[in-house]
């Protein structure tokens, strides 16, 4: 019986892992459309930007998810996995896209000055010297966002996505042992950012430029 | 015949209510070494970042053979190509080892395939006497190193003309003499080079011309000799006394005529 | 966007009552954090071995699990232990506790900002090292820490609104409620969340003034 809950809990870490998995990328990758637009962007791009990361930070991740959720739900026949993940990448790409500014902003404009003075178009330069050096640049504040999705991801629970959550509250529900469902919820959880900590520690280190 | 490569009219450039240049002309011709001069702050760097485009001035012209660059719509990428430049700052791409650093401009810019890419930048690096630091980063090398391989990525651009931001103000002393040495070499090689310098050694052994700045204005120029021996304003004068002093080497600059 | 005015305007004294919630959970549980936070930054820094480890393992394991999760382990879970709180009492507790582990980071940045040279001078002038905490480096450390810490009240803000769903009659519980009436829930939460932007708008211009008022002239601090 106890091999079995583990069984379910564990069942719901992979939602759990997936759902960040696909969370992460995608605020990434839409973080750094908007870091470079808020770096290199004319008025109107930087300036757009720069609302969104203000509006997206401020209001409460449930919150945005719910709106996202319904907004998703209401107008395409998505499953409450998708919608939960697509709007998490959302809500993570604003956060995102401030350590992404953060570290294109480090890397310099004497290194933009270089390229283009070999005869670099701004968009090349951006493409082959700015965003490889701030990748590297931004990892670990990235480290710590990932983090963060992969703890947010517990708010998927209310929009219904069976992870490590829903799952340990069923068990709760089912064993009456609340404390015991909810204390492993809590251990898998704190696994879960310790490993991914140390994977992020060692990617670090992979892609460290020597010397630098 | 003498070739003009670059020709700049009346430049002329402001940041807000402060001038810059002022009016500035200048002729460089085929293989000559010019070496600008003056005071800090008095737009020296500013009128290198003017030729190559990075800066944007305010009125004037500036010809590469004979065609006008700085008019509107021309393709600054393009004119870019043509013209090398070294920074103080070094400015090496940090994330790439000192032959990609090299390699990138061949490769990304003019869009040679990578095997004609790398062989241009070995070549190059080797011209600089770096064939052997190849593999390494910008980080694992020392100053005078990084600015040779800056002036290697320059090269392998087969630029029109090189500029040369105050190439050794950010060395070490001990270091400063491996970067002139391969500038000097590059002098008796041919190449066209328009430099900022404090380095009054060099601006005497390889200049062709000595062009005095300051205050945004030309105040004089002439041959190295003329320069340093029948200054025409005493303002020339002086700054090279003080200048040559500093580093030492004021012997025979006491107005001392070699007539 | 007329309708959405009025609508919000309707929506309003529900939103009033909610947002009178939300702020006490993000106030007493930013007051409980401090309480705890710097405690547990200096016992960190300054502490022998066990005070350290207690403070590095309150640390990482509240900052290392969700909230959500402390919540329902609090609210839910200390009944089996014969421990049982009330809805607004579980929250200002996990909220607390949760605040307290991230704003003892910040604590601990600042006051190693501070800087060891200034314990240095403190003991040589005869103070005991709770004297030079006391009056040397917390002073100093509690000026420094005032940016990074000035995210901590939106931090709370943010994490209170998942109190509904232990049904603590916050902000987002209103919010539920009218989107359930109005059977107009993207509305609904649009409105909550302008109320949200606007809390966090005040706070932050609180925040920017008291930094202002608090800065001591050549010190600062570089992140």
């Amino acid at each position: 019986m106890v091999l079995e809950i583990m069984g379910y809990i564990l069942g719901g870490t992979l939602i759990t892992i997936a759902v960040t998995l696909v969370a992460l990328p995608m605020g990434l990758v839409l973080g750094m459309l908007f870091a470079l637009a808020r770096v290199y962007g004319g008025k109107f791009l930087s300036g757009f930007a720069a609302l969104y990361s203000t509006v997206m930070r401020a209001v409460p991740p449930i919150v945005l998810l719910f709106i996202l959720y319904f907004i998703l739900a209401g107008s395409i026949n998505i499953s409450p996995f998708w919608a939960g993940s697509i709007a998490l990448g959302v809500i993570s790409s604003s956060y995102q896209l401030e350590i992404l500014r953060g570290a294109v902003q480090s890397v310099g404009g004497g290194q933009m000055m270089a390229a283009r003075a070999l005869g670099m178009s701004r968009l090349t330069a951006i493409r082959h010297i700015i965003i490889p050096q701030a990748l590297r640049l931004a990892i670990p504040p990235w480290s710590n966002e990932a983090s963060i999705v992969l703890k947010d991801s517990s708010l998927v629970y209310a929009i219904g996505v069976p992870e490590i959550l829903r799952r340990a509250q069923f068990v709760s529900a089912r064993t009456y042992q609340p404390f015991l469902a909810f204390t492993a919820a809590a251990l898998i959880y704190f696994l879960l950012t310790f490993l991914s900590n140390r994977l992020l520690d060692r990617l670090e280190d992979k892609t460290r430029i020597p010397g630098f | 015949m003498e070739n003009t490569i670059l020709r700049i009219e009346n430049l002329s450039k402001s940041y807000g209510s402060s001038t810059i240049l002022k009016d500035v002309n200048l002729t460089v011709n085929e293989g000559d070494t010019v070496v600008i001069i003056g005071p800090s702050g008095t737009g020296k760097s500013t009128l290198l970042r003017c030729i190559n485009l990075l800066t944007k001035t305010n009125s004037g012209r500036i010809f590469l053979d004979d065609k006008e660059i700085n008019a509107h719509g021309v393709d600054e990428n393009d004119v870019r190509k043509h013209i090398g430049m070294v920074f103080q700052d070094f400015l090496l791409f940090n994330h790439l080892t000192a032959l990609e650093n090299v390699m990138i401009g061949p490769s990304k810019v003019l869009k040679m395939d990578q095997v004609a890419a790398r062989e241009k930048a070995f070549f190059e690096l080797e011209r600089v006497g770096l064939k052997d630091k190849a593999h390494l980063y910008p980080g694992q090398l020392s100053g005078g190193q990084k600015q040779r391989v800056g002036i290697a990525r320059a090269l392998a651009m087969d630029p029109r003309v090189m500029l040369f931001d105050e190439p050794t103000s950010a060395l070490d002393p001990e270091l400063i003499g491996e970067v002139l040495e391969v500038m000097r070499k590059l002098a008796l090689e041919g190449m066209t080079m328009l430099v900022v310098t404090h380095e009054m050694g060099f601006a005497r052994e390889v200049a062709d011309k000595i062009v005095f700045m300051e205050h945004g204005v030309v105040a004089e120029e002439g041959a190295p000799d003329d320069l340093f021996f029948h200054p025409k304003h005493e303002r020339t004068r002086e700054f090279l006394w003080k200048i040559t002093e500093l580093y030492g080497k004021h012997d025979q600059e006491k107005g001392e005529n070699p007539e | 966007m007329n309708e959405f005015i009025d609508f919000f305007r309707t929506a309003l004294p529900d939103f009033y009552q909610g947002a009178i919630i939300t702020l006490k959970l993000t106030g007493v549980g930013l007051g409980l954090g401090f309480l705890l936070g710097l405690p547990a930054a200096v016992m960190r820094v300054y502490g022998g071995k066990y005070l350290r480890w207690l403070a590095v393992g309150y640390i990482e394991l509240f900052r290392g699990t969700p909230v959500l999760v402390q919540l329902f382990l609090v609210y839910f879970g200390l009944p089996d232990l014969g421990v049982t709180l009330s809805r607004m009492t579980a929250a200002y507790i996990v909220l607390g506790l949760n605040s307290g582990a991230y704003q003892a980071e910040y604590f601990r940045g600042a006051i190693q900002a501070v800087g060891s040279g200034q314990m240095m001078a403190a003991r040589a002038i005869g103070m005991s090292r709770i004297e030079a905490i006391r009056h040397i480096i917390l002073p100093q450390a509690l000026r420094l820490v005032i940016p990074a810490w000035s995210n901590e009240p939106t931090s709370l803000l943010k994490a209170s609104a998942i109190a509904f769903l232990i049904a603590v009659p916050d902000l987002m519980t209103k919010a539920k409620t009218v989107a359930a009436h109005t059977y107009n829930p993207i509305g609904t939460y649009l409105s909550v969340a302008v109320v949200y932007l606007v809390i966090v708008f005040v706070i932050n211009g609180v925040f920017s003034f008291i930094e202002k008022k608090a800065r001591i002239p050549g010190l600062e601090l570089e992140f």
